[in-house]
C-alpha cells in the first residue's frame, strides 16, 4: 500500500509539472507541415500566370493561337494550335486503344472471369501500371515504329502514331481498374434481378451493369485523357519535334509536354519571350487537364446512382 | 488536491448532455461512494454508456457533443476549467465493452500509463507490473510470458488485462462499459469475482446489460430510460421493490 | 470458365420449362413465344464475347511479355559488372552508369527523407487533427487536384522556383525537391490510409489512461501505422526514380558529367540517361542497347522496392 501512495503521487506530480508544450506545438507543426501542398498548387500557379503574363506582354493572344510555331528563328513565332494539334491527335489514338481495350478488360474482370483468373490479371495490370513512362516511350521508338513501318511503309522514323499507341497501353490499367471499381460497386440485387429473367451474362454487362456504372467508366474516360494529354516523355522521345500544322498521323508532330521538354533542355535563356513561352504553353497544358479533372468529378458526383 | 476519505466520490448535480441538437442525458442527479460497486441499467440507446463516459470526460472525443451541470468529483468540478482532463483520468479507470489491449507485449501494455506519466523508475515499474496483474487475477497466467503480444490473450484474459491497465495508475474509481457483453459465462464470472475483490480498494461503476449481473455485483443500482434517471437506490430495493412503475416494467422483462 | 458454363446451363433449362409452360398455356391466354433459335444465338453471342473479353485482357499480359523479352534480350552482353562500375563515355563499349547511380541515390537521398516528412505529417494534421474543418477539406480538395498534374508542370515549377529563384541550378537538391512535391500527394494518401486503417479502440484506450492526443498518436497510432505507412511510401519513392521529365525541364544537361560528390552537384539519373541515350541512337545505334541495359537496372530496382513494400504489407497483417 505504501508503493501504491507512491506511484500514485508521482503520477500526480509528473502531470502536474508537465507542460503542455510539446501538445501544443505538434498541430501547428503538422499544420504547417500541411500547407506545404497548398503553398505547392499555389505556386504553380502563380509561376505559369507570371511568366506566361511576361509571354504575353511579347506576343500577342491571336498569334498565339496561329498555326505558325518556329521559336527557334531569327525572327520567331509562337503560335500554339501546331502543339494543341499534336496533343489531341495522339490523345484521341491513345483513347482509340485504351478505351475499348481497358472497358472490355474491365468488363472480363468485374462480370466474367473467375476469382483465379482475376487474381492472376489484376497484378499484370499493376506492373503495367508501375512502370516509368520513359521505358514506354524507349518501347515506341525502337520497337512499336519498326514494327509499324513494316504495315505503313510511309511511317516516319518519329510519328504521332506508334507513341499514341503505346500511350494508349499505358493507359489501359488505368481505365480497367477505374471502370472495374465502378461495376464492381453496382450492388448484386441488380444482376439477379436480370439474370432471374433469363438473361445471358453479355446482357446483364451491357443492359444492367453498364448502364448502373455509367458515370464512373466516364470519369475514367476523361481520367485517361486527362492523363494522356499531360503525358511527356514517349511523346518526347517518339514523336520528334517536327511544329509543322498537319492532320497526318503517320509524320512528325509536337505535343504541347513536348515542346516544354525540348525547348527546357535546349537552351532557353532565362528571360527571353522562348523561355516564357515554356510557362504559356504550361499554363494552357495546366488549364486543360484541371478542367478534365473537374469535369471527371462533376461526372462521378452528378450522375452517382442512388440504389 | 482533495480529501481522499471522503464517502462520496461523485456528486453529479443537474447534469445535461446534448449530441448536436438531441438531448441524451436529461437532468442527472446521482452519488456514487467510495467502495460500493454502482451497476447502471437500462435499455439501448437510455444514455447508459453516454453517462459512465461522461464521468472521465472521454465523451468529449465525440464531436458536437454540450454539456450543462456539475459533476463533483471529490468536491472538484470536473469541467472546471483548472481540471486537466488528463489527470482526471489518471484517477478515473476505464474499461471497455470490447477487450482492447494495444498491440504490444503485456508488459508494455500494463505500464503504459505509469511509463507516458513519467515513471521510470525500473524496479517501481516492476512492483506496478505485478501488482497490477495480481489485483487482476492475471498474474499466475502470464508471468512466465510477460513480454509476448497481448493480443495472443483469450478474450476473457485481455479483458483482465485491460483492468490491469486500469489499475496500474493507481485510480480510485473504475468505470466498466458493459465489461463482460463479449465474452464467455466462464470468462464473464472471472470477472464478476474480480469485480467484487476490487471493491474494497475502488469505487467502481458498471454499465451492463444484465440485470441479474447487476444484482449479483452490485450495491447500488441506477436506472436509466431515455435519458433520465428513473430511480436509484440500493440494488436490493431496486429488484425487491422499485418505486416507479417504469422500473418494475423494465426489471420484469416487460419491455428492453 | 467452368463455372460460367454451368450458370448458362441453368438460364438455358429455365428456358425450356418457361418454353412449355406457354406452349400448355397457349389456349388459356395469348404469351410470348419464345423462340428457340434466338436463345442459342444469344448464348453463343455471350460465350463469344466473353472469350473476346478475355483476350482483350490478355492482350495487356501480351505487351507487357514482349516490352520486357525486347528490353531484357537488348540489354544482355551490355549490362555487365563492368557496366554499372564505369563512368559515362562516348563511346559504347566503355561506357557505364555508376555516376548515373550516384545521381539516383543522390536524389532519393533527398526524396525520402523530405516526402516522409511533409507527407506523413500532413496525413497526421487531416486524420487526427484537422476533425471535418473547411482547413480540412481545402488541403483534401488541393491534394487530390494535384495529384493530377502533369508531371511536366512540376517540372516548371521547379525550374522557377528551385532553379531559378532559390537559384540550386539543376543540382540534385532541386531535382530531389521538384520529385518531392510530385510525389506528395501519394505519400498523403497512402499514410492517410495507414492512419485510417488503426482501430478507434487503441486510440480509446489511450485517452482512457490519461494520455494526450500527441502522446496517442506517438505510442499508439504510429506504431500500428507505420508498416502502411511505409508501403505507400516505397511505392511513392519507386515513382519518383522512373520520372523523367520534370528533371529534363529542370535543365539537366546531356553532357558527360563528373560523378557528383554532394548535393549541389549537376547530375544525371536513370531515367534521364535512358531518354538522352534513346535520343541519340539516331547517331550511335548502339546507344539502344546502353538505354536496354539502363532500363534493365531500373526496371529490376523497381521490382526489389515493390517487393520490399510487399513483403512489409503482408508481415504487419495485425489480429485484431
Amino acid at each position: 500500500m505504501e508503493n501504491k501512495i507512491d506511484v500514485r503521487n508521482q503520477i500526480r506530480n509528473n502531470i502536474g509539472k508537465r507542460k503542455n508544450n510539446v501538445d501544443k506545438i505538434m498541430p501547428r507543426f503538422f499544420l504547417i507541415m500541411a500547407s506545404v501542398s497548398v503553398i505547392t498548387t499555389i505556386g504553380i500557379v502563380v509561376t505559369l500566370i507570371t511568366d506566361a503574363y511576361h509571354f504575353f506582354k511579347e506576343v500577342s493572344i491571336f498569334d498565339f493561337f496561329s498555326t505558325k510555331l518556329s521559336p527557334l528563328s531569327a525572327n520567331p513565332s509562337f503560335g500554339i494550335l501546331p502543339l494543341i494539334n499534336g496533343t489531341i491527335l495522339s490523345s484521341l489514338i491513345a483513347m482509340l486503344v485504351a478505351i475499348p481495350i481497358g472497358l472490355t478488360s474491365a468488363m472480363y474482370l468485374s462480370e466474367f472471369s473467375s476469382k483465379r483468373t482475376r487474381n492472376f490479371i489484376k497484378p499484370i495490370l499493376e506492373v503495367l501500371a508501375g512502370i516509368p513512362t520513359i521505358v514506354y516511350g524507349f518501347f515506341a521508338y525502337s520497337f512499336v515504329t519498326p514494327l509499324l513501318m513494316k504495315l505503313i511503309p510511309s511511317l516516319e522514323a518519329k510519328n504521332v502514331l506508334s507513341p499514341g499507341i503505346v500511350m494508349g497501353i499505358m493507359i489501359i490499367p488505368m481505365v480497367a481498374s477505374l471502370s472495374e471499381d465502378a461495376m464492381k460497386s453496382v450492388p448484386n440485387a441488380l444482376r439477379e434481378g436480370a439474370y432471374g429473367l433469363g438473361s445471358t451474362k453479355l446482357e446483364v454487362t451491357t443492359k444492367v451493369v453498364l448502364p448502373a456504372a455509367i458515370s464512373g467508366i466516364m470519369a475514367s474516360f476523361v481520367l485517361a485523357i486527362s492523363r494522356a494529354i499531360g503525358e511527356t516523355m514517349i511523346v518526347a522521345i517518339a514523336s520528334g519535334s517536327s511544329k509543322n500544322f498537319t492532320f497526318d498521323i503517320t509524320h512528325s508532330m509536337q505535343t504541347m509536354t513536348g515542346y516544354i521538354v525540348e525547348f527546357t533542355s535546349g537552351d532557353a535563356g532565362s528571360g527571353t519571350t522562348g523561355y516564357y513561352s515554356l510557362y504559356a504553353v504550361g499554363l494552357l497544358l495546366f488549364i486543360f487537364t484541371f478542367i478534365m479533372n473537374i469535369i471527371a468529378q462533376y461526372i462521378s458526383k452528378k450522375f452517382r446512382e442512388e440504389y | 488536491m482533495t480529501n481522499y476519505e471522503n464517502k462520496i466520490v461523485y456528486d453529479v448535480k443537474g447534469l445535461n448532455l446534448w449530441y448536436g441538437n438531441d438531448q441524451a442525458l436529461k437532468d442527472i442527479n446521482i452519488k456514487i461512494n467510495k467502495n460500493e460497486v454502482t451497476a447502471i441499467i437500462g435499455p439501448s440507446g437510455c444514455g447508459k454508456s453516454t453517462f459512465i463516459k461522461t464521468l472521465n470526460r472521454m465523451i468529449e472525443n465525440i464531436p458536437g457533443v454540450r454539456t450543462t451541470g456539475e459533476i463533483m468529483y471529490h468536491g472538484i468540478n470536473i469541467f472546471d476549467k483548472t481540471m486537466r482532463v488528463e489527470e482526471l483520468r489518471t484517477r478515473v479507470g476505464m474499461v471497455f465493452q470490447k477487450p482492447n489491449p494495444f498491440p504490444k507485449s503485456i508488459y508494455e501494455n500494463v505500464l503504459y500509463g505509469p511509463k507516458i506519466h513519467g515513471v521510470k523508475d525500473k524496479q517501481m515499474l516492476q512492483e506496478i507490473l505485478e501488482t497490477s496483474l495480481k489485483s487482476a487475477a492475471l498474474w499466475d497466467e502470464v508471468k512466465d510470458r510477460l513480454h509476448d503480444n497481448a493480443y495472443g490473450l483469450s478474450g476473457g484474459q485481455q479483458q483482465r488485462l485491460c483492468i490491469a491497465r486500469a489499475l496500474a495508475v493507481q485510480p480510485d474509481v473504475i468505470l466498466m462499459d458493459e465489461p463482460t457483453s463479449a465474452l464467455d459465462p466462464i470468462a464473464t464470472a472471472k470477472i464478476e469475482e474480480l469485480i467484487d475483490s476490487l471493491k474494497s480498494d475502488y469505487s467502481i461503476s458498471i454499465v451492463t446489460h444484465s440485470m441479474q449481473q447487476a444484482g449479483r455485483i452490485s450495491d447500488k443500482t441506477a436506472f436509466f430510460l431515455m435519458g433520465e434517471l428513473v430511480e436509484f437506490g440500493n440494488t436490493e430495493m431496486i429488484f425487491s421493490n422499485p418505486r416507479d412503475k417504469r422500473t418494475e416494467d423494465y426489471i420484469t422483462g416487460r419491455f428492453g | 470458365m467452368s463455372s460460367d458454363e454451368k450458370v448458362y446451363e441453368l438460364d438455358y433449362n429455365k428456358m425450356n420449362n418457361q418454353k412449355s409452360q406457354t406452349n400448355n398455356e397457349k389456349n388459356e391466354r395469348k404469351s410470348v413465344h419464345i423462340d428457340q433459335k434466338r436463345i442459342d444465338r444469344r448464348i453463343l453471342i455471350n460465350q463469344i464475347s466473353g472469350k473476346v473479353f478475355f483476350s482483350s485482357t490478355l492482350f495487356a499480359l501480351l505487351v507487357l511479355s514482349i516490352l520486357l523479352y525486347r528490353i531484357f534480350s537488348q540489354s544482355i552482353g551490355w549490362l555487365d559488372l563492368h557496366f554499372l562500375t564505369s563512368k559515362l563515355s562516348i563511346f559504347p563499349e566503355k561506357a557505364g552508369i555508376y555516376g548515373v547511380i550516384i545521381g539516383s541515390l543522390g536524389l532519393m537521398a533527398v526524396v525520402i527523407p523530405v516526402t516522409l516528412v511533409l507527407g506523413v505529417s500532413t496525413a497526421i494534421y487531416l486524420e487526427e487533427y484537422a476533425g471535418k474543418s473547411r482547413v480540412q477539406n481545402l488541403i483534401k480538395v488541393n491534394i487530390s487536384n494535384l495529384a493530377s498534374v502533369p508531371s511536366v508542370i512540376f517540372g516548371l515549377l521547379g525550374l522557377a522556383l528551385f532553379g531559378r529563384f532559390f537559384k540550386l541550378g539543376s543540382s540534385i537538391l532541386a531535382g530531389g525537391l521538384t520529385l518531392s512535391l510530385l510525389v506528395l500527394p501519394i505519400v498523403v494518401v497512402s499514410s492517410q490510409e495507414a492512419l485510417k486503417a488503426v482501430p478507434g479502440f487503441l486510440r480509446e484506450a489511450s485517452y482512457a489512461m490519461g494520455a494526450s492526443k500527441w502522446t496517442t498518436i506517438r505510442k499508439v497510432v504510429l506504431p500500428v501505422a507505420i508498416p502502411g505507412i511505409l508501403t505507400g511510401a516505397i511505392l511513392s519513392i519507386s515513382r519518383a526514380i522512373g520520372e523523367t521529365a520534370p528533371l529534363v525541364v529542370l535543365g539537366i544537361p546531356a553532357l558527360l558529367l563528373k560523378v557528383p560528390t554532394n548535393l549541389m552537384d549537376d547530375f544525371t539519373a536513370l531515367p534521364i540517361q535512358i531518354y538522352y541515350w534513346t535520343l541519340d541512337t539516331v547517331l550511335t545505334p548502339e546507344y539502344a542497347n546502353l538505354a536496354a541495359a539502363t532500363i534493365v537496372v531500373l526496371l529490376i530496382t523497381l521490382f526489389l522496392m515493390n517487393s520490399i513494400a510487399i513483403i512489409i504489407r503482408n508481415k504487419s497483417q495485425k489480429g485484431f
